[in-house]
């Protein structure tokens, strides 16, 4: 059995009073890429931060590949970091921007000239060497960090909100190109985002953090559709999250349950639920066109219930009288006290 | 002026106006400096003549020494600022302690107290501990205020510089001493020769401190001073002063371009 | 058990450095900050104590000799009336010089912090820079060519049929004299001239902190230019000034050669103690004497303090 990529054990970090990270353990495997995902002040960087080395766990371990990894600093560790704003030296050339690590390592220069090239090659920047980090793009930026810290064959690499200073046709692009590149190279990939739309799409795995603590990992199906407690219903995606009286009369014993927009369905009048369904009487608050779905806000029992229909399916009238139905297996029941 | 079409015309002059001020005097000088008559300030002079450049330089030993002494204390004030202005710099960049706001204030102290008071205080240091006067008692006093030169300087630089490209240095493998060559000192070495031509200009032209520490020896500033008190030849002062704007000139025109991308340091760089 | 996941670089004297100064980020805090402390601390801090002490002592009147004794008495001297005249004097001269020099650095920072642009912006920056730096003998010296009576001021007054107002100038009792270069009229422009780079460069960078749409955005809701300017640029550049005035009111506050050389007789605090401590011998009244600008210079600091003024230095 190989040792995991990077395993955290019960791992803690401290800011003065605050504890940025709480007690986190964790499992990366070889060849994931991996995604923590939460909102600003969630701990994910500093996690992020001590596999690079740049923090230190005031309590708990870090493995990489198996190697007690706390206690070491950066330059004593084969993880490698993209930078979210790239930290590329304004003094050096791109081309002496990727060799860097290769002259720290004591790699003559004719070799680490070649191993430059073909990294920059590797992320499309082919003849970009003699050029000063002031003349690239955003994008260009990226990919040159990308190529520095590539060159050296981390054994693991970090990445800070990778795409988050891209807009959004080059940000589609990106994500593209990181998984095509982690899948040819088989390095284990680890990235922060506040995004959950790229956590979901690009990674094998998401951790999601709140408040310095892991609240769920899991692949991308799993936290979307199971999510285990509030946070992450309501994190990942929207999700109506329902109170344990309500969820209790609509049949889902007396917990906090999760029920995902576009699961609900709109009944016609008169029209009774199927079996294994649940029906719930409203009045249409407010209804916002979102292109291919329309999402409506519904007044019932008390809570605001969103449903995300299809465009058209429906006559839209605010305060006309509607009945949502959902399969009762589209709850999910959450962690907590109810 | 017409890529600023919005200035209106009374601020463009009032503008305008007061910086020529500033140049018309140190212009006046160079004007001087030619003039035929040596007795008095008579304007407009009423004759022109290059012969004072030649009396200074070959009929005026006693401005010599003095000279070489102003440039033998201003390098090695600059020299001590240097390591102890970027000390202080790099330190307080780093600090995150309480008292890091009182610990930068005492370094802008030399500079924001009068300098009489920097003078008589050490004059009276030096009286208490029984310390003959010297040329190192003249550097002690100019290295106290040239420090805060070069830490103003610096700490904008570091500011910029930020943690972010040393740890990326880290990241990819350099330990501290080479992520101090390779990235630290490339990025802040301009700033630190611009703080160090500037401590230099300063240290060359200081004298309200300098009278205090010097007992019996002359900088190029005492001997102007007791030229402009006791005048002997009036246009050979003017001859040495035009020589001071243009050696100070260069100094000042050299940090600018080594730091003109990015921050100019504001007021308190003197 | 802990294999490490190390680069597999050779270790050495350099990478044993950095090793200890990783693990323990505030020693080399410690060890940078050290030296420069010991430094003003030592020399600095140090002399100023010494310099404090010697106010507590007092000089024997018949001896000529200081007295090593814990006395008040030399502060009362400083009370006496010369004395007080002497310090009103400086302090008058000095709010004079600071209010002046605000008046005339703050246009130019204006332009230069809003309108000039690309090479202009440059120019400007040098030009004031260039004063700054250089040499203050030489710019004192250039005044005294200026005001003296054979001078230049003179000679465009005759020019411009001026003469009269020159003469009346300085038939004006206490600021008048017998010419501009032995008057307080001429001390107090010497003093402006030199010193006023050290408010432009403050003010321009207050200024350039205040974004262009603040301007706009008060136009936008119905100011006039001059609400715009007392509502928003001022209070925005005020830092500046007063960051500005630091310097120009701690110089005027201490100088001993302006007016020596361009001035009347009546002594400024600078000249007080240079004279006492020189000629006089009496350390400690001198001693005393610069408590005054020390008092008025700490409270000053602290107040700019409070008023963000430090921001801009």
């Amino acid at each position: 059995m190989t040792s995991p990529a990077v395993r955290f054990q019960n791992v803690s970090r401290r800011f003065g009073e605050v504890k940025a990270v709480d007690g986190v353990s964790l499992d990366i495997a070889p060849g994931e890429l991996f995604a923590m995902l939460g909102p600003l002040g969630s701990g994910k960087t500093t996690c992020l931060r001590l596999i690079a080395g740049f923090e230190q766990p005031d309590e708990g371990h870090i493995e990489i590949f198996g190697a007690r990894a706390d206690g070491l600093p950066p330059y004593k560790r084969n993880v490698n970091t993209v930078f979210q704003d790239y930290a590329l030296f304004p003094h050096m050339t791109v081309g002496e921007n990727v060799a860097y690590g290769l002259m720290i390592k004591g790699m003559g220069r004719a070799e680490r000239e070649s191993k430059a090239a073909e990294a920059l090659a590797m992320v499309k920047l082919k003849g970009f060497e003699a050029r000063r980090a002031a003349q690239l793009s955003g994008g260009q930026r990226q990919r040159v960090a990308l190529a520095r810290a590539l060159v050296n064959n981390p054994k693991v690499l970090l990445l800070d909100e990778p795409l988050g200073a891209l807009d959004l046709k080059l940000r589609e692009q990106m994500q593209e190109e990181l998984r095509a590149l982690q899948k040819g190279l088989g390095i284990t990939f680890v990235f922060v985002t506040h995004d959950q739309g790229e956590a979901l799409s690009m990674a094998n795995r998401v951790a999601i953090f709140n408040e310095g603590r892991i609240q769920q990992v899991g692949t991308p199906t799993d936290v979307y559709e199971r999510p285990r407690t509030r946070f992450v219903a309501d994190f990942v995606g929207s999700a109506n999250v329902l109170a344990p009286d309500l969820a209790g009369r609509l049949g889902a014993g007396p917990r906090w349950v999760s029920l995902r927009p576009e699961k609900i369905t709109l009944l016609a009048d008169g029209q009774g639920a199927p079996e294994g369904w649940v029906s719930l009487d409203g009045r249409l608050a407010s209804a916002s066109y979102q292109g291919s779905v329309t999402r409506l806000a519904v007044d019932a029992e008390g809570v605001r219930i969103t449903a995300a229909v299809p465009a058209g399916s429906a006559p839209i009238v605010t305060g006309s009288t509607l009945r949502l139905a959902w399969p009762k297996a589209a709850m999910v029941l959450l962690e907590g006290e109810p | 002026m017409s890529s600023d079409p919005k200035a209106p015309l009374g601020l463009r002059i009032a503008a305008t106006g007061g910086l020529l001020l500033l140049h018309l005097p140190l212009l006046l000088i160079v004007v001087y400096a030619f003039t035929t008559e040596e007795k008095s300030f008579q304007f407009p002079p009423p004759g022109f003549t290059t012969k004072w450049f030649g009396i200074a330089w070959s009929e005026r030993p006693d401005i010599w020494p003095p000279l070489f002494l102003s440039l033998k204390v201003a390098a090695i004030a600059t020299c001590l600022a240097l390591v102890l202005g970027t000390f202080a710099a790099a330190g307080l960049s780093r600090a995150r302690f309480f008292g890091r706001e009182t610990v930068s204030l005492l370094f802008v102290l030399p500079i924001a107290l009068p300098g009489i008071i920097t003078g008589i205080s050490l004059r009276s240091a030096f009286d208490i501990m029984g310390l003959d006067f010297s040329t190192w008692t003249i550097v002690l006093g100019h290295a106290t205020f040239c420090i805060v030169v070069v830490y103003n300087n610096a700490i904008a630089r570091f500011r910029r510089l930020g943690g972010n490209l040393i740890e990326a240095s880290m990241d990819l493998g350099a330990n501290g001493l080479q992520t101090l060559y390779y990235v630290v000192l490339p990025q802040i070495g301009t700033a630190l020769l611009a703080g160090g031509m500037l401590a230099f200009a300063l240290s060359f032209d200081e004298v309200i401190v300098t009278t205090f520490t010097a007992g019996q020896q002359s900088t190029l500033p005492i001997w102007m001073l007791s030229e402009l008190i006791r005048p002997r030849q009036r246009p050979v002062t003017n001859v040495v002063a035009v020589f001071v704007i243009v050696t100070t000139m260069v100094p000042i025109l050299l940090a600018y371009y080594l730091t003109r991308e990015g921050e100019h340091t504001g007021g308190s760089s003197k | 058990m802990s294999t490490r996941a190390a680069a597999g670089r050779q270790g050495g004297v350099g990478e044993a450095i950095s090793d200890v100064f990783f693990a323990r980020p505030g020693l080399l805090t410690l060890l940078l900050l050290l030296p420069p402390l010991l430094w003003i601390g030592v020399v600095y801090i140090g002399s100023l104590i010494a310099l404090l002490l010697q106010s507590f002592y007092s000089l024997d009147d018949f001896s000529g000799l200081v007295v090593h004794d814990f006395t008040l008495s030399t502060y009362g001297q400083l009370l006496e009336e010369a004395n007080v005249g002497i310090i009103v004097r400086t302090v008058a001269m000095s709010a004079l010089v600071t209010l002046a020099c605000a008046l005339i650095a703050f246009p130019i920072a204006y332009y230069a912090a809003r309108y000039a642009k690309g090479w202009k912006k440059a120019l400007f920056y040098l030009a004031v820079m260039m004063p700054l730096w250089s040499s203050y003998l030489v710019k004192v010296y250039a005044w005294k060519l200026i005001l003296a009576k054979e001078g230049i001021l003179t000679w465009i007054a005759s020019g411009l049929g001026m003469t009269w107002l020159l003469e009346g100038l300085l038939a004006l009792p206490v600021i008048g004299g017998p010419s501009l270069s032995f008057s307080y009229i001429g001390t107090f422009l010497v003093f402006v001239y030199v010193w006023i780079p050290y408010m432009i460069l403050p003010i321009q960078a207050a200024l350039e902190r205040v974004p262009a749409n603040l301007i706009e955005a008060s136009a936008d809701l119905g100011a006039e230019p001059s609400q715009t300017f007392w509502h928003v640029i001022y209070p925005l550049a005020l830092p500046g000034i007063v960051a500005g005035s630091i310097f120009t009111f701690s110089l005027t506050l201490g100088d001993y050669i302006i007016p020596q050389i361009v001035g009347n007789s009546r002594l400024m605090i600078g000249q007080a103690v240079y004279t006492l401590q020189g000629t006089a011998g009496n350390i400690p009244l001198a001693a005393a004497f610069t408590v005054v600008p020390m008092v008025i210079m700490g409270f000053y600091l602290w107040m700019a303090k409070r008023m963000g003024a430090f921001d801009v230095l």
